[in-house]
């Protein structure tokens, strides 16, 4: 009987661990609006992923849909490996809504207390002062909130979204109000939430933040799903930009043995697989030389999340133009 | 358990905090303060033997009556002010979005916010109401006859009422909550008086006034049966009993208990239409 019991534990301890956030088929409807349309995205254990979308794409209303503050038409969602119906599933979960506002009667010592208290968990003094410290409010822990500049309280808010040793941790604009000394700590902040394995959910305007930041993108266009994937995946692949004289028939095999190419004039475009290694470009260029091409100029050519996010939301707006004509 | 003892505490802490305990304490001295001298001016009436001892019982039983439903005035209008701010409030401002995030039904936080109103309107009514009865004893020397039924029912009206104005904030603004939870309170006050004189002329749809009301909102009815404990049940024969149907601040009748469960019915209610409301409202 024991053995059975153990073999049904390890069973389930070398299961895979569920990820943070999956949700399948979110629909809401707010009136005669459809807000948010057959959204499915998942956040692994660990794992940083950004929302981003113009605004009113549905962004925050899935946020809110995960955290069970609005409640989905239409969907499911698991928090944690939990139906996020039950409360008990946000026990680990930390939040930063868009809209941060906290008592203002409260300090924040007070303000991390009562949260504490409602997440159930046992935090230590010690441990909500280093938050505070954190997000560099140590010197105001004792000060009402009522004085409070919208960027403390923004900072407030992420040392709240942090105080519960979340496992998952929402972030809906954490910078909206930040200076950019703010944002660099925001940024360090989730470099280092993900090093200890807590995946973060981004929700952000600033597409450099998301770049820098983000394992994968989600983005959302008209409350769809619009594109989601690795940045290298969504960025597609690399291209690299050769500036060449006197190319023999052996240095433009060559050329095409790396990938795809284009030629305007002297100028030959290369697109590289996305896997490819760290030597190639170098090695491609050595070969090249000694194949007998003459080599002016190699410029790297990526196209930024910027670009790509741009082209995503153009392309849906001259699909749905096209559809209504 | 520990979730509703936690957010009833915060809207306590919230209430003194705002400073709402401060300015209900200022209004309570001050209305203890002109009650106190009023009294005394009966006391020195009826010293000159210008009053006899029936009237002067009967002069205690209105004036404290009519100070009681000062503070049930008071009581309403702090409570059902509070309920807006701290429900309404919070979920337009934002506040209560992390709060709601963490791992704690809504219900529940419905609940704590509902107790900690609780708390704060009763226990005003209850310890200002004591200390009203006892300002009359030390300068008229009348003490009612029923003091702990009268302050109950005074806490019961003030527990309706905020229970009115919970249901109300789930689902207007905080300002409209207030506004609509007084404006009913007062008008079935009003209803209660027009029925009380309808009954006095012995006109009984005029009187189904105050009964429908008294029906639909509980408050008036309670307050009738608190001032029913407060008042000398000598003090009515000097009316008749007709009489004082029409008096606003005299009650005929005692409180039935069935009328009493229709009240905790009430509460119960509204307090779980306040819940269904509050648990799909989206944030």
């Amino acid at each position: 009987m024991s053995a059975t019991r153990e073999q049904a534990a390890r069973l389930v301890t070398e299961l895979p661990p569920t990820p943070a956030v999956w949700c399948s088929g979110l629909h809401k409807q707010y009136g005669r609006r459809t807000a948010v349309e057959d959204v499915s995205l998942e956040v692994g254990r660990g794992e940083v992923v950004g929302l981003l979308g113009p605004n009113g794409a549905g962004k925050t209303s899935v946020i809110k849909m995960l955290l069970g503050l609005v409640r989905p038409d239409a969907g499911e969602v698991l928090l944690l490996g939990q139906p996020a119906r039950e409360p008990a599933a946000r026990v680990r979960v930390g939040y930063l809504p868009e809209l941060f506002r906290y008592q203002p009667w409260l300090s924040p010592t007070e303000v991390l207390a009562l949260h504490v208290r409602l997440s159930g968990l046992d935090v230590s003094e010690q441990e909500r002062r280093d938050v505070l410290a954190l997000v560099g409010l140590a010197e105001r822990a004792r000060d009402r909130l009522g004085g409070f500049s919208k960027g403390m309280q923004q900072r407030l808010g992420l040392a709240v979204a942090l105080v519960a040793r979340p496992e998952l941790v929402v972030l809906d604009e954490p910078t909206s109000a930040l200076d950019p000394l703010g944002r660099v700590d925001v940024r360090d902040i989730v470099l280092s939430l993900r090093e200890r394995g807590v995946a973060v959910l981004l929700n952000s305007h600033l597409i450099g933040e998301v770049e820098r930041v983000c394992d994968r993108v989600v983005i959302l266009d008209r409350g769809r799903v619009a594109a989601s994937g690795t940045l290298g995946e969504l960025l597609g692949q690399r291209e690299l930009r050769l500036h060449l004289t006197d190319v023999p028939a052996g240095a433009r095999e060559r050329l095409a043995a790396s990938g795809t190419v284009e030629q305007e004039g002297e100028w030959f475009t290369v697109a590289l697989p996305a896997d490819e290694v760290a030597s190639s470009v170098p090695d491609l260029v050595a070969d090249l030389v000694s194949l007998g091409a003459r080599v002016h100029a190699v410029e790297p050519g990526r196209i930024s999340l910027e670009e790509r996010l741009l082209g995503i939301l153009r392309a849906g707006a001259d699909e749905r133009a096209g559809g209504a004509a | 358990m520990s979730t509703v003892l936690t957010v009833a505490q915060l809207t306590l802490r919230e209430a003194s905090r705002r400073r709402v305990l401060l300015a209900l304490l200022t209004l309570t001295v001050l209305l203890l303060a002109l009650s106190g001298w009023g009294f005394s001016r009966v006391a020195a009436e009826s010293g000159g033997s210008a009053l006899t001892s029936g009237e002067t019982r009967l002069t205690a039983s209105i004036l404290l009556n009519l100070v009681m439903f000062g503070f049930s005035l008071i009581a309403a209008l702090g409570t059902a002010c509070l309920a807006g701010p701290t429900l309404a409030g919070e979920t337009e401002s934002g506040i209560a979005l992390s709060v709601l995030a963490r791992p704690i039904r809504r219900s529940t936080f419905l609940l704590g916010k509902w107790l900690g109103l609780v708390v704060f309107g009763a226990g005003f009514v209850v310890l200002a109401g004591l200390a009203q009865c006892l300002v009359v004893r030390a300068t008229v020397d009348y003490w009612p006859p029923q003091p702990g039924r009268a302050l109950a029912l005074l806490a019961a009206q003030t527990v309706v009422l905020l229970t009115l104005a919970v249901l109300l904030s789930t689902a207007v603004s905080p300002m409209a909550s207030g506004v609509v939870a007084v404006g009913l309170f007062g008008t079935t006050w009003v209803a209660g008086v027009v029925g009380g004189i309808g009954a006095s002329l012995g006109n009984s749809s005029v009187e189904r006034v105050g009964e429908v009301s008294r029906f639909l909102l509980p408050t008036d009815g309670l307050w009738r049966g608190a001032m029913n404990a407060f008042q000398d049940p000598t003090a009515l024969s000097l009316f008749g009993d007709e009489g004082g149907e029409a008096f606003p601040f005299l009650s005929t009748a005692p409180l039935t208990t069935s009328y009493l469960a229709w009240a905790v019915l009430w509460v119960a209610m509204v307090w779980a239409l306040a819940a269904a409301s509050f648990v799909r409202k989206d944030l």
